[in-house]
């Protein structure tokens, strides 16, 4: 992303709040200003950080926490300014005076901040009193003067001019004037250490090079792509929704985030007896695991002991072959390039060629199909043979395995854990009600080395 | 009319009759499919760990399979395997180049991944018979920064670059086995699907496009987002992916329905989304936004249930263990948390 791309990004973040900016700026549904004294001058057209809060709690319907998060940005990037302290960017929920910045010291407004104008409010801050730069000011001052040096003089002629035309203003626009310039550039040019708000991150290279050139062959293949697109089959999105709905259901109990874990979370307890129960291989598994190996056939499949559980059955069936192609091709399809046509050859022997030690059974037409690609051996070879035994067992072998006595007996054996009391937090495993208003339903999280946001209301949340 | 103005229209033309045909099996609106459900209570989650050690800002960072090492990248010009738990560092690997954007932990346990604007995916060992982590491959082909990259398994590796294509890699050999070509532009993100047969890829034109890893070929492209897709996953049950965009919203498109169902968007949300993960039943999303905190959405009521608010600078990568156990967040604070 260059630096074009930083600035699309930025603006659309930029004109979000100042559409917010301005309609806190309403006269008449906005925030209600009033004059605020700055040691000997008043300053009009200010207002308390509270005054924002409040606003912003009744404008969003948002609780005190997130309205101090939204309004702290605003501070951060400069749209609010505070009076008494320059420096401080953050918003305090009390009386400490701010004042809206200007659209014309809008980041966006006067984007890329210039390093002529830079060198210009330097000056400005030299000539009006020695000294007054701070430390890492006057070694930018001088970086620049050694880079811009060429225009110097127009940096220091524009300089006096500025101020000569600024004595000649009331002294309170004068303070107003000069907090808003040094508000522009605490964020423009923030101090080291300062959050950053340009800050791109790695600022990736623009390579036009490889773009994309829209012509005949693109559009060919678009129109291509457009077809296929078109000739798909597409579900109605009731059914679909519906189809989350169910599996979110489904899956609730085993969803540690909503539901806690039993016998307790190892990272609250620093009991790691829930890793232990739930290792690859136990002698008897929990009970939410094996209750899972019902939920899909790729759930079973996906649990090695699951799996395990089944070859079991279909050896009592005489068809563990089936699973054991599956696993085999599954081998194949994800396994070492290098090995792939030895690999092949050696699935061939044991389940396709006839009179095979475990011949599977698939349909003539995939036989076929895969005799065919066996003569150039690749990874996907084995692809729809594999699916078709995949289909086989999902719709005959795991059906009848989930009303099995096996399946059963592994069920009432199954543990289920005791809750370790001493570490589980009620709130934890309670069941989750729903919250009257949505937009008041959430709450700042209080870190457990005790960072506490101001005027938080979520009770019981501490540790 | 020229020929190519030609082709244009047609194409054009088609792209409106997608659009109506997706139209058309809208037969019920969000609200009403999930009246019947209530939204989730609060979701407070805790701090439980706070990893520190990368002296820069943390780009990406990916949990191994078994929920306990993840793996992280910073500008400082490391890669740290990371036990969660005990807050060790397994590893602490040197990079050649220091401008790394993306990590990935092969399923098996074995290979990490890295890469940035060195244009190159890195694939370490971790499990040298001397102990010493070292470069396994460098897989250089791409014209553009590497974005992010994902394991198949030991043998493969997909890649996604701001040179707009994404990568299939045959790791033994260093060779492209696969170019998927089709993206306008730079590819910022990309997943894998549950069954390994194909990935979702993010992109700055503002779509996302579902790959068949075998055939090589788009299969759909969704558009609907207003700026650059940053973040892209599955819904767990592999039918719907969910993206995160610079335009402040993340939407879930259905693979089947082939369009948007559901727009995670809030008016005092004003930054864009950088990552993003669902819980391990989906009902969860936790997404993080510039604004240096993750906000956590009711995936199916779509609205905000929860907030994760500790870091100090833009959160600029998340991920839920593969047991659904914790979150874990990195930021340009140069931390990364554990939630839960």
């Amino acid at each position: 992303m260059d630096k074009g791309g930083w600035h699309r990004q930025q603006m659309s973040c930029f004109r979000k709040m100042e559409k917010l900016i301005v309609a806190m700026q309403d006269p008449d549904m906005g925030i209600k200003m009033r004059n605020q004294r700055l040691l000997i001058t008043v300053i009009p057209h200010a207002m308390t950080g509270r005054d924002v809060i409040d606003w912003l709690i009744q404008k969003y319907r948002m609780c005190e926490e997130e309205a101090l998060h939204l309004g702290g940005m605003l501070v951060r990037y400069g749209y609010i300014y505070p009076l008494k302290e320059p420096r401080s960017l953050v918003l305090r929920a009390d009386e400490t005076p701010y004042r809206f910045q200007t659209p014309y010291f809008w980041t966006s407004t006067r984007w890329p901040a210039s390093e002529i104008d830079y060198a210009i409010y330097l000056a400005k801050k030299n000539i009006r009193k020695q000294g007054e730069l701070m430390e890492y000011e006057k070694e930018r001052y001088s970086l620049l003067h050694k880079r811009i040096n060429h225009t110097w003089d127009f940096v220091v002629m524009q300089a006096r001019e500025q101020l000569r035309a600024s004595k000649q203003r009331r002294k309170a626009d004068r303070i107003v004037l000069e907090c808003q310039e040094q508000a522009y550039w605490l964020i423009n040019r923030p101090q080291p250490g300062a959050h950053n708000i340009l800050d791109v991150g790695l600022e990736r290279p623009n390579n036009f090079s490889s773009r994309v050139t829209l012509n005949s062959d693109y559009y060919k293949s678009e129109i291509e792509a457009c077809r296929r697109a078109l000739g798909r089959n597409r579900v109605k999105s009731s059914i679909c929704l519906e189809g989350f709905v169910k599996f979110s259901e489904q899956y609730q109990n085993h969803d540690p985030i909503m539901q806690g874990c039993l016998p307790s979370n190892p990272w609250i307890s620093d009991d790691s007896a829930h890793w232990t129960m739930n290792a690859e291989m136990v002698p008897t598994p929990t009970r939410l695991r094996v209750e899972r190996w019902s939920f899909s056939f790729r759930e079973l499949l996906n649990d090695v002991m699951g799996r395990r559980e089944f070859m079991t059955y279909l050896e009592k069936e005489f068809s563990a072959e089936n699973l054991c192609f599956w696993q085999a091709c599954e081998n194949i399809r994800h396994g070492e390039s290098s090995r792939i046509v030895e690999k092949v050859e050696e699935v061939y022997k044991a389940f396709l060629a006839p009179g095979a030690a475990r011949w599977v059974n698939i349909d003539s037409k995939t036989m076929a199909h895969t005799l065919e690609g066996l003569k150039h051996p690749h990874r996907f070879v084995m692809d729809a043979a594999q699916m078709h035994i995949y289909f086989l067992m999902k719709k005959d072998s795991y059906p009848r395995y989930l009303k099995s006595d096996l399946y059963k007996n592994m069920l009432a054996r199954a543990i289920v854990p005791q809750e370790t009391k001493k570490s589980v937090f009620p709130f934890m495993r309670r069941q989750r009600h729903s919250s009257p208003s949505p937009a008041q339903a959430f709450t700042q999280v209080l870190e457990e080395d005790g960072r506490a946001q101001a005027g938080t209301n979520a009770a019981g949340s501490h540790v | 009319m020229g020929e190519m103005e030609q082709l244009r229209k047609e194409a054009d033309s088609l792209k409106d009759q997608i659009t109506a045909a997706r139209k058309a099996v809208q037969d019920t609106t969000l609200q009403e499919a999930v009246a019947g459900i209530t939204v989730v209570g609060r979701v407070q989650m805790k701090t439980r760990k706070t990893l520190r050690g990368h002296l820069a800002k943390i780009y990406a960072m990916h949990w191994g399979t078994d929920s306990k090492l993840c793996v992280s990248a910073s500008q400082d010009g490391k890669l740290i395997v990371w036990d969660s738990i005990t807050t060790n560092k397994v590893n602490a690997i040197p990079l050649k180049s220091s401008w790394v954007m993306t990590c990935a932990y092969a399923p098996s346990g074995n290979f990490v991944a890295c890469g940035g604007l060195d244009n190159m995916c890195s694939i370490y060992n971790l499990k040298g018979k001397d102990g010493n982590v070292k470069v396994m491959r460098e897989l250089a082909a791409h014209t553009g920064y590497l974005s992010c990259c994902r394991f198949l398994n030991d043998s493969e590796i997909i890649t996604s670059s701001g040179d707009c294509t994404c990568v299939l890699w045959d790791i033994e050999t260093g060779t492209e086995k696969t170019i998927f070509t089709g993206h306008q532009g730079d590819c910022m993100s990309l997943a894998v699907s549950p069954d390994f047969k194909f990935f979702i890829s993010g992109a700055c034109d503002y779509t996302a496009k579902l790959w068949d890893i075998r055939e090589g070929q788009c299969r759909q492209t969704f558009g609907g987002h207003e700026s650059d897709i940053n973040s892209i996953g599955f819904f767990p049950n592999g039918n719907a992916i969910i993206t995160g965009s610079d335009d402040a919203t993340c939407k879930l498109y259905d693979l089947r329905a082939d369009q948007e169902l559901i727009t995670y968007q809030d008016s005092g949300i004003m930054c864009g989304v950088t990552s993003l993960a669902p819980s391990l039943s989906g009902r969860l999303i936790l997404a993080g936004y510039d604004d240096f905190n993750v906000n956590i959405w009711d995936s199916l009521k779509a609205e905000r249930v929860g907030v994760l608010a500790g870091h100090d600078n833009r959160v600029s990568c998340i991920g839920v263990s593969s047991d659904g156990m914790a979150c874990c967040t990195g930021s340009w604070d140069s931390f990364l948390k554990i939630w839960n």
